[in-house]
């Protein structure tokens, strides 16, 4: 199978990357697709993602692999925004296409959870005109465990 | 010179994201902190900062930067 990891400086398209993702995988019978999008409430105004590009990219990579030779699947989209983003806009989608379902399903949460805590991101936030570094929740890190 | 590259919060605590720093010989990461302003080199000394050099991830422990290194310092992570 072939995954397609995308590190994105720019806006994207979520509706047409799970569209274009499910027509490259007839075989599939399931396609699950998550995406996190910047919540918007609590004042938010923006929301900015970091990356290191010597970490961040293999970092992707190498969790692309391991989800790979975990589950049978026929297509892997693993795609993550970096810089700054409005409440609402699209900042990372996953998309995991198998034969049947539950793999797939698995799949997208475990990459999902890799992405929120073990991958290489630093997010912070501007309320009221102030930028404020965001730590991981002892909830990511609860999720992370499930997977050990 | 070294390359010294702050990620996330550490970058406000050294108020730039890098750092140039002249080394005249190998020196230990222990002694390299010492050239630092002293609230700088606590923050990167905390427990849950992770190290790469070079774009590898590093353990701290017997480091030794060399003229032309880049050494990151890397605070807890959150994406998604």
């Amino acid at each position: 199978m072939g995954s397609d990891v995308r590190l994105v400086l720019g806006p994207f398209d979520p509706g047409a990357e799970v569209a274009a993702f499910a027509e490259k995988y007839p075989a599939a019978g399931g396609v699950v697709s998550f995406l996190g999008q910047v919540r918007a409430g609590d004042g938010v105004e923006a929301l900015e993602l970091r990356h290191y590009d010597p970490l961040t990219m293999p970092g992707m990579e190498a969790l692309a692999r391991e989800v790979e030779s975990r589950w049978a699947l026929d297509g892997l989209l693993i795609l993550h925004r970096s810089g700054e983003m409005r409440p609402g806009e699209p900042i990372v989608l996953v998309c995991a296409a198998s034969r049947h379902r539950r793999d797939a399903f698995a799949a997208a949460d475990f990459a999902m959870d890799h992405l929120k805590s073990d991958s290489w991101f630093w997010k912070r936030e501007r309320v009221n005109g102030e930028w404020r570094w965001i730590e991981p929740r002892e909830q990511d890190h609860a999720d992370l465990a499930r997977w050990a | 010179m070294a390359r010294l590259v702050f990620l996330g919060r550490l970058e406000d605590v050294a108020g730039a994201p890098e750092l140039a720093c002249p080394l005249a010989e190998p020196t230990a990461l222990v002694d390299l902190l010492l050239m630092l302003p002293p609230t700088l080199a606590e923050a990167l000394q905390g427990p849950r900062v992770r190290l790469a050099l070079n774009g590898t991830v590093a353990e701290s422990a017997g480091l030794v930067v060399t003229d032309g290194d880049e050494l990151a310092f890397l605070p807890p992570v959150s994406g998604g």
